[in-house]
């Protein structure tokens, strides 16, 4: 009987998405393509964005839920709102009728257990010196109490080894509005007395700038108050851990990466 | 005093509160007041108030904040007209506040139908005044005019049918017996004009059609049927010279905007400057911008009216990454050159057409080009002052992938051809650039961190003002661009500031979030 009402609601939404394509020209696959595959990969399979080919939605599963969401982008992470002067209302309403066509009953999913991998970002990764789990460990970099709904295990599997190959940034996209953290860009700043502090950016705009230090401090400085501030583009403090972690080693942390899905 | 001295003192306050056609005209002798969208018909939002300094522009203080009551993106330009401000909140409502202390003195609320197509969300930016009644544009194409002194509706004009994608979001533009309005719907396939009606009786004078019908000069620069949707609207208030009775309006991208392949031609008149017989609405003359655009780049700018010692100048920093000087009297082109970054053309001709790289337009997998389809610079206004003689722009630095589709046209939809994206690893910037205004030269420059959406207000006192997307309002030395003062209120700026006398002591006002904020100097 479930699944009978989900097959009955996808061909619902099939029947929206068509709807709105033919009244706007804009098909729901290519407004897909255009403004959410870069992140959750052409066919939703998730990438540096989390999948959409899972059974749930967690922040949206409906199709009124999932169009505010789309309009309004999800504070705090790079998911940006999209402007109706890009995408109006019907276009959207069928973008999200499709997003929800992608939802799969099943997936098969990595193990959500804490393994060897908890103990290795612990002990051996030493991870938790700048990275969040669950209320444990340090501020710098990202927290990653729900990094595995917002990456997949290829995404995950390349930072560790490539730290600098993909650095988290949030700025392409025509944001109406710059509230959120803009990313970890590294700074290197030299104030008027001569102190050296380096951290990562939490917010920025033409007279200060706001960073994370070293030792996990919220800091705020008035440019006019700094002798000098660096920003590091593409770099990123974090070691490669090709030769810190052995090849299962490295599996057993993606693993427990990908169980990480926060509260909810 | 006796019941009759009451009777003629109020007689006499009410002629006082007349907002005549002459008071707006010689707008300089009452620099207390703002009477225009751009304060004057100049457009070159400049006050002559001389109170706030750059010695003294860092003691600038909050006098007080209004909060909404409206959501959506707040950009109004206040009216001030003897101590009271008159602004337009998101969705059309019109409020009248005491510029004392930021009370409500009255409120004009009318609610738009739910099935609107404005293309950017709720937005409205201002009002006209004239004699006695205030004119405001709505969201569902109606004009109407409101009692100054009351917020009573005294008549309601119905400019063009919103669900066939039409909005009104400008201010509209009053002068002699008359107020002009444009229209939004650029996205929706419509076909452009601007409209004069008689301020007393909301009855149409005329309507310049910013595409010209099948007969009409211009006709032949678009292919086929493509003019009927070939949008070119008039979304940005224009300026007026009363001497030349001619109106300066700024026209917006053809439709559909990325896709040129069912447009071909120089789709006049859109992303032009139009002048027109401020009598008849008769065209004077035009110059384009942007030939055939295919990027969303609307001129829809205030075009700023400015003098040299022998030519009447009109100039315009577009959208198109172009700074332009024209002669006003005649439309000639004078002087073009970038003032922001841009990759699509390698220069201007000798008549000022672009001339473009190859390889630019939008195609299927998506052009990357400079600037992106917000621009170099956007509606919010630039600043003139005849004092450093500097035009100030806010300048947006950002591509875009250009991406293009067919569509089909259906009334009220989208019909955009395409849909741009932004470029990842690219952040955007932006700054505010002051322009020698008869060369374009940059004489100095203020970094931003991200590109404005909010204009700027140069003032005689050597002060220019502004607002960044970050949220903070900003006092630069209009002389050499040194920051003077900041002040963070908290949400994105989508306005332009003024400024006005309460009590004689200069304020400057701006809109962002959903508050209105005034600032003075300590008393």
């Amino acid at each position: 009987m479930h699944r009978m009402r989900y097959t009955l609601a996808m061909r619902l939404y099939a029947l929206i998405f068509w709807a709105c394509f033919v009244a706007s020209g804009q098909t729901p696959r290519s407004l897909f393509q255009a403004h959410c595959a870069g992140c959750h990969g052409p066919s939703g399979v998730g990438s540096r964005g989390p999948a959409l080919n899972v059974p749930t939605l967690q922040r949206a599963n409906d199709l009124a839920s999932l169009m505010v969401l789309l309009r309004q982008g999800i504070p705090g992470t790079e998911m940006p709102a999209l402007a109706s002067q890009d995408v109006a209302d019907g276009p959207l309403r069928g973008l999200a009728a499709y997003v929800l066509g992608l939802r799969e009953d099943s997936r098969t999913g990595a193990s959500t257990g804490p393994g060897r991998g908890a103990e290795l970002i612990r002990v051996k990764g030493k991870c938790l010196g700048c990275h969040r789990v669950n209320g444990e460990g340090g501020g710098l970099g990202p927290d990653l109490s729900e990094i595995g709904r917002q990456r997949d295990p290829e995404w995950l599997r390349r930072a560790l080894v490539e730290p600098e190959a993909d650095i988290f940034d949030s700025f392409g996209g025509y944001r109406w509005t710059i509230q959120i953290p803009d990313n970890y860009l590294l700074v290197e700043l030299t104030t008027a007395d001569g102190n050296h502090i380096s951290g990562s950016r939490l917010n920025e705009d033409a007279f200060s700038i706001q960073i994370r230090d070293q030792q996990g401090r919220i800091r705020s400085f008035l440019k006019a108050e700094l002798a000098e501030l660096n920003k590091r583009w593409g770099k990123s403090p974090m070691p490669s851990y090709k030769n810190i972690l052995t090849a299962q080693e490295l599996d057993d942390v993606v693993t427990y990466l990908v169980g990480l899905r926060g509260l909810r | 005093m006796t019941l009759h001295a009451l009777l003629l003192a109020g007689v006499a306050a009410a002629t006082w509160a007349q907002v005549s056609p002459e008071r707006i005209r010689d707008a300089d002798r009452e620099p207390g007041n703002w009477f225009t969208y751009s304060r004057d018909y100049n457009g070159q939002r400049y006050s002559p108030l001389t109170a706030i300094t750059p010695a003294n522009a860092g003691r600038l203080q909050a006098a007080w904040v209004y909060q909404i009551q409206q959501p959506g993106k707040f950009s109004t330009s206040p009216l001030v007209i003897d101590g009271i401000l008159y602004i337009t909140e998101p969705g059309g409502d019109v409020t009248a506040l005491d510029g004392r202390t930021g009370r409500p003195v009255w409120r004009f609320s009318r609610r738009p139908p739910p099935d609107l197509h404005a293309c950017c969300g709720s937005a409205n930016r201002g009002l006209a005044v004239l004699n006695e009644l205030l004119f405001v544009g709505t969201l569902d194409s109606h004009l109407l005019a409101i009692d100054l002194h009351t917020g009573k509706l005294r008549w309601d004009s119905v400019v063009a049918d919103y669900r066939a994608g039409h909005a009104i979001t400008v201010a509209p533009l009053a002068f002699g017996d008359r107020v002009l309005v444009g229209i939004a719907g650029g996205e929706y396939g419509i076909r452009g004009f601007l409209d004069a009606y008689d301020a007393k009786t909301g009855k149409r004078l005329w309507r310049f059609w910013t595409v010209p019908a099948p007969g009409e000069t211009g006709h032949d620069s678009w292919q086929g049927d493509s003019w009927q949707t070939g949008g070119a609207p008039t979304w940005i208030t224009g300026s007026y010279d009363p001497t030349l009775n001619t109106v300066y309006w700024g026209t917006g991208n053809p439709g559909p905007d990325y896709d040129g392949d069912a447009r071909k031609g120089d789709n006049l008149y859109s992303c032009s400057l139009i002048a027109l017989d401020a009598t008849t609405g008769k065209l004077r003359w035009h110059f384009q911008f942007t030939p055939h655009d295919v990027n969303d780049w609307d001129s829809a700018h205030v075009p700023i009216l400015v003098n040299s010692k022998d030519r009447k100048l009109v100039v315009v920093a577009n959208r198109n990454g172009f700074y332009y000087v024209l002669d006003r009297v005649t439309g000639e082109y004078l002087r073009g050159v970038p003032f922001g970054k841009q990759t699509w053309a390698s220069g201007l001709d000798e008549k000022g057409r672009p001339i473009r790289l190859p390889d630019m337009e939008p195609n299927a997998g998506g052009r990357m080009v400079y600037p992106g389809f917000h621009g170099a610079t956007n509606w919010f206004s630039p600043s003139y002052s005849p004092l450093t003689e500097l035009v100030y722009v806010g300048v947006r630095e950002e591509p875009a992938y250009f991406v293009k589709e067919r569509n089909s046209y259906s009334p009220g939809q989208w019909f955009s051809g395409g849909n741009p994206r932004g470029v990842p690893k690219v952040e955007p910037t932006g700054s505010i650039r002051a322009l020698e205004h008869s060369t374009g030269r940059v004489v100095w420059e203020f970094a931003l961190k991200s590109p404005p959406w909010a204009g700027l207000m140069a003032t005689a006192g050597g002060v220019v003002f502004g607002g960044s997307s970050e949220g903070v309002f900003y006092a630069l030395d209009a002389a050499t661009g040194k920051p003077l003062w900041h002040f963070g209120t908290g949400a994105p700026i989508f306005a332009n500031p003024v400024s006005f006398l309460v009590g004689g002591r200069q304020h400057v006002a701006i809109a962002a979030g959903n508050a209105l904020l005034v600032f003075a100097l300590p008393e």
